[in-house]
């Protein structure tokens, strides 16, 4: 489906000569940071294995109730150790996978800014926090996923991907107000300790759907579905860290995090159930259809969250401890599979399915850890894998509504899964003569350690499940469920339905992965008989809003400047008219004011410099006209006592000549067309100055307040020395507005200024 | 503009201008005046000159750039508010010195606001000249 997106992070892209530029030793001290927090994080297991909670807070804007508080408890401590974990040996492996690279330092910034964004994620208590840390992981993955920003289809999937995620993070914004807003607190442990309350609001239903909107956009589910694989185009370490262990399931945190306060409800079990289900198969048929190992990895992910999605739908305590349960599982194995697959592209030159085989003598560990990894992620007993698979089936059954639909979504999912981990990890290291582009060798320890011991969890957690069932899956469920909760994990369960269910689900899936070369080729001449994929859906709806933006831009940017000004005194004009006759703020005064003669003549010549300004035929004329009118209005500011007003009016009238007439007096005369336009703008000429005339009546008509004019009288002389008001404001009481207003004219006379100059160079070179 | 009249009345005139310019602002405090009107009258002086003489002698005449006299009226203005900070007074606070005060004569005053109000003066005179100069020569 992606072919066009085809990955691009080979390590033999670099160019030449940057290997020299980096200097060798310390690659393992970024990795310092992940470690320690994962130590920290592992300190307050007894607290959180002991039913308590861990919480810290500091105000951040209190007048809107924002504060920076951290919660720590059962669900954001197992994914603050996923983070931080697998967080240590992706920096690790990529020190040593993008060894040499130009632009390794910024990787690294970029790997861990996104980690901490995303440990705040997971650790916030308040809604605000959480957002803006969700936001963070949009924005650092958008630079990891355009790492090779060399490269036009990364560049497209970091902004598919930044788009897509970040419009999620607007609705999810959305949500979040509405929630704080019906719930009274944007603290997250106040909110989901009053779910009934928000589940009986008339806004339950808003609420949900945005928020859903940002989990369904940022874990992937369809149809949001095709931005993980196309985000494959990053470096394989991110792909491992952000699109199997991390990134990707913060919409499952989500999901569970707002667990307490929104689900039960018919519309919650049934989105979340049915966008999960679909996710899950629509995900698995296309993995089967891939050939590089990379991408039929993503659909593996894009499936198990949409499994996770699912069982989150759910109410039975073992539902959720099957998505806890699965969630710790498939981050172990994904990342390390993930990370194997890169060794593969690394060591032996290609990941495509098809061009490897019988790699295992050469690079035993490797093959021993991918063999660990796929078996975990199939399902085998002992590994953990197979203890989240029965739980899953358990939850399933247990799913009061449609166990059948659950149980047989899962069932397939599952099924496909299994063969998909038989081509991943079985096919390259194992049958036939070795087959591999360049000659295959083990690699290094930095690349091997994390998948060893990623799957090697896998298996231990797997052989001793009691090791994170009363720590972390518990406290989590505890967490999710918002009621205590008692979680036994084990591997063997006795002979029941789920055993059979797997069973069913091992043979399903030995007999995909036997034709799965049959199936793969029948799915692609389907795909080519499909209308269009996601993926260009996507597309046509990008390019029909540029599009859009074309059009509209110019119907509306005609880069006439004319135009632009009578649209904009039109829209001042209909704007303030309207409200005018809407608010009834008008009062026309109740008898004609006593006006003396000189006011009269005042008026009158104000009013024939307008007329000869609208009438005259050249355009000196018009600006002497319009100078007239200004001189006009200096001589009522005389006439009614402001005589600093009426000065600067005058100098400033007399500047405007000068200026208007060096400009205007070089353009062409006023040609027939021009004239032939006047009528329409002394239309809106008449009708601007009418509702400036009205507006003025308005504000004269509303009762004064004198008592910030009094307070000046008094306080002019007494504190500032000085009788002219209007200067002591401007100079001493008003200094600051006034310093504002000067630094503006500077600015804008030397904007202007470049604006000038910068003609000049284009006509005259 | 090139007319002999206009020269001749333009030195006389612009030298007046210039002076009552200064005395706009000195007096803006206690009557109608100011840095601001005091800076427009000044600019106009020097654009009159400008027309009448051409601006590669305004130029001259002024002997600055106006860019930068704007600039370093805006740096005085803003001396002048951050002197009041060194007094331990709110940014802006006018200071006060009345020289050789005594019981029944207040003295000379001197203030922390005419030095704000001479920035003002000479970020209008620079913005001013900024534009009319420049739009003489380029347009």
């Amino acid at each position: 489906m992606n072919e066009s997106a085809a990955p691009e992070d080979r390590p033999a892209d670099r160019g030449p000569g940057e290997a020299a530029a980096r200097p060798a030793g310390a690659g393992w001290l970024p990795a310092l940071l992940p470690a320690a927090l994962a130590a920290a994080f592992a300190a307050a297991l007894p607290t959180i294995a002991g039913g308590g909670t861990i919480r810290l807070a500091a105000d951040w804007v209190p007048s809107l109730g924002i504060s920076f508080s951290l919660l720590l408890d059962g669900l954001s401590l197992t994914f603050a150790l996923l983070i931080s974990g697998i967080g240590f040996f992706v920096t690790l492996y990529a020190r040593t996978y993008l060894a040499g690279h130009a632009h390794l330092g910024r990787f690294t910034l970029y790997l861990l800014a996104f980690m901490v964004a995303m440990l705040g994620l997971v650790l916030a208590d308040n809604l605000i926090t959480l957002f803006v840390f969700w936001e963070l992981t949009t924005l650092t993955s958008y630079f990891l996923i355009g790492f090779n920003h060399a490269s036009a289809a990364s560049r497209r999937s970091a902004l598919q991907a930044l788009l897509l995620t970040g419009a999620g993070g607007l609705a999810l914004l959305a949500g979040m107000i509405l929630l704080g807003g019906v719930a009274g607190s944007f603290e997250l442990s106040e909110i989901l300790a009053r779910g009934d309350l928000i589940r009986d609001h008339d806004l339950y239903l808003p609420i949900l759907v945005l928020v859903l909107l940002g989990a369904f956009t940022k874990s992937a589910q369809v149809p949001f579905h095709f931005w993980l694989p196309n985000a494959m185009a990053a470096p394989t370490p991110v792909s491992a860290y952000l699109h199997s262990a991390t990134m990707v399931k913060a919409g499952i945190y989500l999901l569970a995090r707002m667990h307490p306060a929104l689900s039960g409800t018919d519309a919650w079990i049934w989105s979340l159930t049915l966008f999960g289900a679909v996710t899950a198969l629509v995900a698995s048929v296309i993995a089967l259809r891939q050939t590089d190992l990379k991408l039929a990895l993503a659909y593996t992910t894009v499936m198990a969250l949409g499994t996770l999605t699912m069982f989150l739908g759910a109410e039975a305590t073992v539902a959720v401890a099957a998505a806890m349960t699965f969630l710790v599982v498939h981050s172990l194995y994904k990342a390390s599979l993930f990370l194997i697959v890169g060794i593969l592209d690394h060591q032996a030159g290609s990941r495509d399915a098809e061009r490897l085989g019988g790699l295992a003598r050469a690079m035993p560990i490797t093959a021993a850890a991918a063999a660990a990894a796929a078996l975990s992620m199939a399902g085998f007993p002992p590994f953990l894998g197979f203890i989240g698979k029965e739980l899953k089936y358990e939850g399933a059954l247990a799913i009061a509504s449609e166990p059948a639909v659950v149980a047989t979504a899962a069932v397939l999912a599952n099924a496909l899964m299994v063969a998909v981990a038989g081509i991943v990890a079985l096919r390259p290291f194992h049958g036939g003569r070795p087959r591999a582009p360049r000659t295959p060798r083990e690699a290094p320890v930095t690349l091997w350690i994390g998948p060893v011991v990623l799957a090697g969890l896998g298996l231990l957690f797997g052989l001793a499940p009691a090791l994170i069932a009363d720590s972390l899956i518990q406290p989590a469920v505890t967490a999710i469920l918002g009621r205590p909760e008692t979680v036994k994990l084990a591997l063997w369960h006795g002979i029941n339905l789920p055993l059979a269910l797997s069973l069913l689900t091992f043979a399903l899936g030995l007999a995909v992965y036997v034709g799965h070369e049959r199936l793969r080729r029948g799915l692609i001449r389907l795909e080519a008989g499909l209308p269009a994929t996601a993926d260009q859906v996507w597309d046509r709806l990008l390019d029909g809003l540029k599009a859009l933006a074309a059009a509209q831009t110019r119907l509306l940017q005609s880069g006439l400047l004319r135009r632009y000004m009578f649209i904009t005194f039109a829209s001042v004009a209909v704007a303030v008219g309207v409200t005018l006759a809407a608010t009834g703020a008008v009062r026309l005064p109740a008898a004609w004011p006593e006006l003396l003669f000189k006011h009269w003549a005042s008026v009158a010549l104000i009013a024939a410099g307008a007329v000869m300004t609208a009438l005259s035929k050249t355009r000196l004329a018009a600006i002497c006209a319009l100078g007239v009118v200004g001189v006009g209005v200096a001589l009522l500011f005389v006439m009614f006592g402001a005589p600093d007003l009426a000065i600067t009016q005058l100098l400033v009238e007399t500047l405007v000549v000068v200026l208007v007439g060096v400009v205007m007096l070089r353009l062409p005369s006023l040609e027939q067309g021009a004239r032939r336009r006047r009528g329409a703008d002394i239309v809106l000429s008449v009708a601007v100055g009418a509702v400036v005339a009205l507006t003025l009546l308005a504000v004269v008509g509303a009762p004064l307040d004198r008592a910030v004019t009094d307070y000046f009288e008094t306080a002019s002389v007494a504190q500032a020395f000085g009788r002219n008001i209007v200067n002591v404001i401007l100079v001493d009481f008003r200094a600051l507005d006034t310093f504002g207003e000067v630094a503006v004219v500077a600015v804008a006379a030397i904007g202007a200024y470049a604006l000038i100059r910068g003609t000049r160079r284009k006509e005259r070179p | 503009m090139n007319s002999l009249i206009l020269r001749t009345a333009t030195r006389l005139l612009v030298a007046l201008m210039l002076l009552f310019s200064v005395y706009m602002l000195l007096r803006g405090h206690n009557e109608p005046g100011g840095g601001f009107i005091g800076g427009l009258l000044a600019g106009i002086g020097f654009a009159l000159y400008a027309i009448a003489h051409g601006t590669a002698a305004a130029r001259r005449a002024l002997r600055f750039e106006p860019q930068a006299i704007a600039m370093v009226g805006l740096g005085i203005a803003l001396l002048a508010g951050l002197w009041a900070a060194m007094f331990g007074d709110p940014l802006f606070t006018g200071q006060w010195w009345f020289v050789g005060a005594g019981d029944d004569d207040k003295g000379l005053p001197l203030s922390s606001v005419l030095v704000f109000d001479i920035g003002v003066y000479l970020v209008v005179v620079g913005a001013v000249l900024t534009l009319v100069l420049g739009l003489e020569e380029e347009v």
